[in-house]
């Protein structure tokens, strides 16, 4: 179970996330053509502005909360005087929201895959066992937040905290603070961090460009290209 | 002043037949693949019409093109660059592709394996997106040729505005004319401006307006930028598409598929010369009836000497300079003012201009049904409302139309006396104020079209900027990562294997057939 644990928790986090930016950056070097959002809207609209819309606010609130959730020092928020029961009430509120709103998006998303005949046959099996795994990963996030509730003074938070901070500045023993941990919050991490693993094989790669988009904001309106 | 020169086009819509001859050889060169198979580069729309895509003409409906602050300051009408980035989910003024039509194409094997019937087999419609069987066609890319479909739904052509349409529903009063459109390769294009990850982009050398294929995401704000609905998402590789202007053709001093096929030799390529620092005013300009002269405006004389001093210093070459001293495209567009901008008031200042066409009056002036206007019939009471061409090519304004009209009527009827009677009219030249020279000029272009004439096209001298031994081996046009020297044939980011082409497999019937031999 020890060894399990420090493969799953202590070795996985580090394949995860090479293959996740060497992959990203092999495509984005190689394959510079299939790097896009691969969006289905032309084909049909029904759905999708909804669906999308409430898909991505949601995981883009979701994804930032994890980041800054499980990385913010402890001693830091201690610091600026938010207790760690609050801190733990705070994501729950506010992912748990974000959640449910990524949910609706989702579920929407997936049924528009599923069911619309268009969109089922321009379907690229990745496609659907993205959106089917983001899926089972947000479903396993709420649900850990009725386990959450059980334990309002933020103990399994801090563990959380600590092997993802032990991760990211490659301390060695990080799996350890996830012995205790309840069985729901692995699997949930489990898939989240698979999720990583698939992003350089699927559309997800938009999610780098959707972030340097920002660019347009300072860019002039024209562009001319000088030949050469 | 900043001199920059571009490659223009005038269709002649006078001469155009509807034939669309330069739609199919574009598309035969251009967009016989999958994922574009529902786009047309190039179509011909028969007028008044609703066209392609459905009400494309209607910005309340689509919001293409640009609109004027109070501040004066133009910005896309989809919104600011905010905007576009808080749409970027899901963008609400997308065509979606029934507003094109469904791609689709036959079951014709049925027609060969059909059993023994009373009545004869049908090739039913099938889905090219689907793969299933369409019960009916609703729509098509020219669903409205030559006035097909009932007036209701033609006259929402949005150039019908201020227009009292109901007398052209019936059969005595309606008119028609053609409308070939292709990408305006503008001056000033929203589909550029639109575009969040800067993959579009005008080339300086010659105008032309492309999509970097590496660099587009998939964003689809220029799908509702572009108020031509001239730039089409290909739904298989998820990246936007437009027409090229055929630029390998162009750069080797070619014209473009369309108008090299052209069998009304209505089209013509030459080159303009044009301030680049007037652009952003000219578009900004408070009337939208003013943005035609405006634009007139950038253009710049290639014979004055100041402007060819100032070219060179830009870096234009001599041979461009030498082709746009005897571009078709100046001398229709500013020489005689016969040509005009499509739907100026999207202020993207575009590039292809067309000749309003004159309608079958003759004989009805000569019959004394029409009124005269001096010598030559009065053009007000042409069988296509004034009203409605000016709606098409000046925001409305009336008066350049109309002494387009008056010249070419003028024209036909100078040549006419000269020719048939023997007497050169000039009482009928001065009326329109051309020299005989220059109607004589108007005509060769005009009504014999010379190929040497119609396309003056420099080539691009590549020679000269890169250094062309780099190039050898290289791998020329690809779709993709197509020169990569990796063998594998599956590929691992879940694309098509490099250069497979989708084939409809052969019937069991046939395979078993020639197994068995």
């Amino acid at each position: 179970m020890d060894y399990l644990n420090n493969a799953l928790f202590g070795i996985y986090p580090y394949i995860a996330l090479a293959i996740f930016l060497l992959g990203s950056l092999i495509r984005f070097d190689r394959e510079q053509y299939t790097w896009k959002s691969d969006s289905s809207q032309l084909l049909r609209a029904k759905q999708l502005r909804w669906g999308s819309s409430l898909f991505h606010i949601g995981v883009l609130f979701l994804f930032f909360g994890h980041m800054v959730g499980l990385l913010t020092p402890h001693w830091l928020y201690e610091g600026m005087g938010l207790s760690t029961p609050n801190k733990q009430m705070l994501a729950i509120v506010s992912g748990g929201i974000a959640g449910l709103i990524c949910l609706a998006g989702i579920t929407l998303l997936l049924l528009r895959r599923l069911l619309d005949e268009r969109i089922r046959a321009t379907s690229k099996p990745m496609d659907i066992i993205i959106l089917l795994w983001i899926f089972v990963t947000l479903v396993l996030g709420l649900i850990s937040i009725l386990f959450s509730l059980q334990h309002k003074d933020g103990s399994v938070m801090l563990l959380l905290g600590q092997w993802a901070q032990s991760i990211v500045t490659f301390r060695g023993g990080a799996a350890d603070a996830l012995l205790t941990v309840p069985l729901i919050y692995k699997i949930h991490l489990m898939f989240g961090m698979t999720v990583f693993v698939l992003f350089p094989f699927t559309r997800l790669v938009h999610v780098w460009s959707g972030f340097a988009v920002v660019t347009y904001l300072t860019r002039s309106y024209q562009i001319v290209r000088q030949r050469g | 002043m900043r001199i920059r020169a571009q490659v223009g086009m005038v269709l002649n819509l006078d001469k155009c037949i509807g034939c669309h001859t330069c739609s199919v050889t574009c598309k035969n060169v251009w967009t016989s693949r999958d994922g574009v198979e529902y786009a047309w580069f190039n179509n011909v729309e028969t007028k008044p019409g609703v066209g392609y895509p459905k009400q494309w003409e209607n910005q309340d409906v689509w919001n293409g093109g640009w609109s004027r602050k109070n501040s004066g300051k133009i910005e896309p009408r989809q919104g600011a660059k905010w905007r576009i980035l808080a749409n970027i989910f899901g963008n609400p003024n997308l065509p979606e592709i029934d507003d094109y039509y469904e791609p689709f194409t036959y079951d014709y094997q049925h027609l060969q394996t059909a059993k023994l019937s009373e009545t004869p087999p049908t090739a039913r419609p099938v889905s090219v997106i689907t793969g299933k069987k369409m019960d009916k066609i609703e729509w098509g890319p020219n669903w409205e040729d030559d006035l097909g479909g009932e007036f209701a739904s033609r006259s929402r052509d949005k150039n019908f505005d201020h227009v009292q349409k109901e007398m052209y529903s019936t059969f005595e009063n309606t008119f028609m004319m053609y409308l070939p459109r292709l990408c305006e390769h503008c001056l000033n294009p929203t589909c550029v401006a639109s575009c969040p990850s800067g993959s579009i982009y005008k080339r300086e050398e010659d105008g032309i307006v492309l999509v970097d294929q590496d660099k587009c995401r998939g964003w689809r704000m220029c799908i509702s930028g572009c108020p031509y609905k001239k730039i089409y998402y290909n739904w298989k590789s998820g990246k936007a598409e437009k027409c090229t202007f055929c630029y390998p053709r162009i750069e080797g001093g070619q014209p473009t598929v369309c108008s090299e096929t052209c069998v009304g030799r209505i089209r013509y390529l030459g080159v303009l010369l044009y301030d680049a620092d007037q652009i952003e005013a000219a578009a900004s300009v408070s009337n939208e009836q003013d943005l035609y002269e405006g634009q007139l405006k950038m253009f710049l004389d290639p014979n004055d000497p100041k402007v060819i001093e100032q070219a060179r210093a830009d870096g234009i070459p001599e041979a461009w300079l030498e082709a746009a001293r005897h571009s078709p495209v100046y001398k229709m567009a500013m020489e005689w003012k016969i040509a005009f901008p499509l739907h100026p008031e999207y202020r993207t200042l575009p590039m292809v201009w067309y000749v309003p066409p004159l309608s079958p009056i003759q004989s009805a002036a000569a019959s004394g049904d029409m009124g005269m206007n001096g010598i030559i019939p009065d053009t007000k009471s042409l069988r296509i409302p004034v009203k409605y061409l000016a709606n098409l090519l000046t925001a409305g304004k009336e008066a350049p139309i109309i002494t387009a009209l008056d010249r070419m009527l003028a024209m036909r009827a100078y040549m006419r006396g000269k020719s048939v009677d023997g007497v050169a009219n000039t009482a009928v030249l001065k009326q329109v104020g051309l020299t005989a020279a220059q109607v004589e000029e108007m005509y060769r272009y005009m009504a014999i079209a010379n190929y040497e004439d119609r396309f003056v096209i420099p080539s691009s001298h590549r020679a000269e900027i890169v250094d062309a031994y780099d190039e050898k081996g290289s791998c020329g046009f690809t779709f993709g990562n197509g020169c990569s020297d990796g063998k594998s044939e599956v590929s691992l980011f879940g694309t098509k294997k490099t250069a497979a082409k989708n084939i409809i497999a052969m019937p069991k019937s046939l395979k078993s057939m020639k197994e068995g031999a």
